[in-house]
């Protein structure tokens, strides 16, 4: 492979992957675990239910550590966009910097109503707490937006001519920012976010249930997260889909790599399950025209193949191909718990009773993460080897400074131990003791039925919801109200 | 005012309130690493937390906020900065992740230990960040940076004078600024011996950052001879006004108008800082790159003036009330556990498995 031929590149490239791969999780939380808190905070303000309450106030521990993490995590990625890749940035800063600058200031928002709301729990009443949450949701759909502008860019470099020197002329940053690959590619980015959000929260408190510890506390815990996971996967199936569809108009040679299509044809076949391999796919299961029928929604629609790539612009296929078969395995898979939650529910108002249904949400959520790493190697794996698609090779974008490659090495050990404490903090706070009055178990009646029923609450407004058992501390901030 | 000029402007603006706002909250953690044994320093540890904890990150957009607009606005310098000082970049990037995750695992940890490892991950980090955030600032100003795509040496254009000297002020400015505001915090809380503690660490960290802004001279006459002639000339009335300001702090403190010596502090490290950027003009890169050369497309620097202007009808109130809401201590959790705690917190997100009998039917 030519990586080979340049360690510092392979390297660059390395370090990219571990700290973009590795935010990009964070990054989601970020986005969609507000929703969740904000979901039981305001269902507890309309309930005076104070299981809703203690939920809001244990994510948004969570989400404090989160957030911070998050945070520093992005700032090492603008670090990185310059001292990695100054053939990019030094030539097209000014042509995709204008949704960083926006996204500079959506991300400032978040940073501010996050102290506001995370501090003022106490010292604001319960709506006006509300209120200050909502713009950290909202900005932080606006973050996701406007960076993935910048790398849809990419994708579909737009609003610029090269100069004769190589060199942009005619910069349109609006053009830049809003181009056609943006819509398709930011809404299945920010659907992603609020998915792996749901799964991923709701497989900690399915793992306890399925323990069976059947607290209300845990029942909402997964219920809240799993609905919001199992309304939006339904959603990603059609977003995919119109996001394949833009790859297939615009970056055909993405597409031709994730099908692994050797050959450009009329009523291509869709290959399902079956891996690229010595220069062909082997295995899977053919669907005639399905290609066609999926990319272009016309069964004898002719889709290009790798054969019309010059083998030194085509991607490293058999990655891709792996990535695009996890993640749409995945999705269908998380479409299926969704379709079985809707029946059940259509048919008794209630989850469904079988433990493997809980089984397999607690799988949902490390699965989700998986299809959201695996959707990201698609993408950037997928537009090797550009880094501007069919403008600017990576190869040629790299820092040419010596050594770089230290960098790398320096990073990996602290990403190792960031990973390590984040986790261990975060079950630290799950530890966290529950209030006495949420902590037994609930009956066979309502077991199930997690969200709206169940134990009578206890009026809001009492100044705590805590035992005579619940030590004051972190668990218990009400304490001071 | 052209353009680019404009931007850069509000780079400098985020590059200042970065100093003020993100500096502070490094020197805090200054302060937390010298505040002694985990009994001894408790309450010292227990102010800058509560201090910094409900900001830190509104203030550390800042930085973000002026490397977006460097990128944006002037994308060929930002090349060029970012490739040859990866080094201290490098390891400011890897502070600022240990600072900011060391400081939020330090708030959830429970047992004095793990607050003490997180805790000295914080504080540690929060000194040696800056001092490479300086060091960079030093490499631009002496000069360091070339021109063109070839990036600088990289170990020489960080490591030598005037970047250890911009090094040594950000770290001793970062704990001055902190320890200026600490004691109006303390005072705001009534805890005399903080303000005591902090009155005294606030004088002495204001004499150290005089002294080697004083030994700087000789180094930036030696080293960095153009910036010299610049803040010898055109930003000599911004110099001398910082170092009244300075002086007038160092005053305010002994004589206890703590709010006073706050914004005195403030206006020092503000005049240095445009300062600099005076010095420098029209430099943008200092004796390799001007402002014009290095400005990216117009359309670009007009959308991003139009963009930060309406970002700035949502971002000025907000951040206001942030600070102001913080400033009177209506962002207050309850009572927290600094140190000491409980080890034998029970398991589980829920530790009552008395219902593993009643599921039996499912």
């Amino acid at each position: 492979m030519l990586l080979a031929a340049d360690p510092d590149l392979m390297a660059a490239r390395q370090q990219m992957a571990l700290s973009l791969g590795w935010h990009i999780v964070v990054a989601c939380l970020g986005i969609g675990f507000p929703v969740l808190v904000l979901i039981a905070e305001r269902r507890g303000i309309r309930t005076g239910d104070v299981a809703y309450q203690d939920l809001a106030r244990r994510w948004a521990k969570s989400l404090s550590v989160l957030f911070a993490v998050g945070a520093v995590s992005g700032t090492i990625l603008s670090f990185e966009l310059g001292i990695l890749w100054p053939g990019l940035m030094g030539r097209f800063g000014d042509v995709i910097g204008l949704p960083f600058a926006i996204e500079g200031i959506a991300f400032f928002i978040e940073a501010i109503f996050i102290g506001i709301y995370l501090y003022g729990w106490d010292r604001l009443s319960p709506r006006a707490h509300w209120w200050t949450g909502v713009p950290i949701a909202v900005a932080g759909v606006a973050s996701a937006f406007f960076v993935v502008a910048a790398n849809a860019w990419m994708n579909r470099p737009e609003g610029f001519r090269l100069g004769p020197d190589g060199r942009p002329v005619d910069v349109d940053p609006w053009a830049a920012m809003f181009n056609r690959a943006l819509a398709p590619q930011a809404t299945h980015m920010i659907v992603a976010a609020l998915m792996v959000s749901g799964f991923l929260v709701a497989s900690v408190y399915g793992f306890a249930l399925l323990r069976g510890r059947r607290t209300r506390l845990n029942q909402l815990g997964f219920a809240i997260p799993f609905a919001v996971g199992a309304v939006f996967a339904p959603v990603q199936v059609v977003v995919g889909d119109w996001a394949a569809r833009s790859v297939y108009e615009r970056q055909p040679a993405k597409l031709a790599a994730l099908e692994g299509l050797n050959q450009t044809q009329a009523g291509a076949p869709l290959n399902i399950g079956g891996l690229y391999i010595g220069g062909e796919l082997r295995g899977g299961i053919d669907v005639p025209r399905g290609l066609s029928l999926l990319a272009h929604h016309d069964p004898s629609a002719v889709v290009h193949g790798l054969d019309e790539v010059p083998p030194a612009d085509r991607p490293p296929v058999p990655i891709v191909r792996v990535a695009f078969q996890v993640m749409v395995g995945v999705g269908t898979l998380l479409l299926g718990l969704s379709v079985w939650l809707g029946l059940a529910w259509w048919r008794r108002r209630a989850p469904p009773r079988s433990r493997w249904f809980l089984r397999a949400a607690v799988v949902a959520g490390p699965l989700a993460v998986v299809a959201l790493e695996s959707g990201w190697i698609v993408t950037e794996v997928g537009r090797q080897p550009w880094i501007v698609y069919q403008v600017l090779r990576t190869k040629d974008a790299v820092s040419t400074a010596s050594g770089l490659r230290y960098g790398y090495y320096a990073l990996v050990p602290v990403y190792a131990a960031l990973t390590v404490a984040t986790i261990w903090v975060l079950r630290l706070l799950g530890r966290t003791p529950v209030p006495a009055t949420l902590a037994a178990p609930v009956g066979e009646n309502s077991q199930g039925v997690p969200v709206g029923t169940g134990r009578p609450s206890e009026p809001a407004g009492t100044s705590e919801p805590a035992g005579p058992s619940e030590p004051a501390g972190p668990s218990n901030p009400a304490g001071a109200r | 005012m052209t353009a680019a000029n404009a931007v850069l402007t509000l780079m400098w603006v985020g590059i200042t309130a970065y100093a003020l706002f993100g500096g502070a909250d490094f020197g805090a953690g200054f302060w937390d690493l010298l505040a002694g044994g985990p009994a001894r320093g408790a309450r010292q540890r227990s102010l800058i937390e509560h201090t910094i904890g409900p900001v830190w990150e509104a203030n550390h957009v800042w930085l973000i906020f002026a490397l977006v607009i460097l990128w944006t606005g002037f994308p060929s310098a930002f090349a060029q900065v970012m490739s040859t000082l990866y080094v201290p970049l490098t390891l400011a990037a890897i502070g600022i992740i240990l600072r900011g995750s060391g400081f939020a695992f330090r708030k959830a940890a429970v047992t004095v230990e793990t607050q003490r490892i997180f805790g000295a991950v914080f504080a540690l980090s929060s000194v040696l960040t800056p001092f490479f955030l300086g060091a960079v600032a030093g490499a631009v100003a002496s000069g360091r940076v070339p021109a063109g795509t070839t990036p600088g040496d990289p170990v020489a254009s960080w490591w030598n004078a005037t970047s250890v000297l911009g090094g040594t002020l950000a770290v001793a400015t970062c704990a001055y600024l902190a320890a200026v505001y600490l004691t109006v915090e303390a005072r705001r809380r009534g805890e005399h011996e903080l303000v005591q503690a902090f009155r005294k660490r606030a004088l002495a960290s204001g004499l150290a950052a005089g002294a080697i802004a004083l030994i700087g001279i000789a180094v930036l006459h030696a080293d960095a001879r153009q910036l010299f002639e610049g803040l010898a000339g055109r930003a000599a009335p911004l110099i001398i006004l910082s170092g009244a300001a300075g002086v007038a702090t160092l005053v305010l403190v002994v004589r206890r108008s703590y709010v006073w010596a706050r914004l005195a502090a403030a206006l020092a490290v503000t005049a240095v800082v445009w300062g600099w950027g005076v010095g420098q003009y029209p430099y943008l890169l200092e004796g390799t790159v001007t402002i014009k050369q290095a400005s990216g497309a117009p359309a670009t620097l007009r959308a991003m003036l139009l963009s930060l202007a309406v970002g700035a009808v949502l971002l000025v109130p907000s951040l206001a009330a942030l600070l102001v809401l913080a400033g009177r201590g209506d962002l207050e959790l309850g009572d927290q556990p600094v140190s000491g705690g409980d080890e034998s917190l029970p398991a589980g997100p829920d530790p009552d498995d008395v219902a593993g009998e009643r599921r039996s039917g499912t």
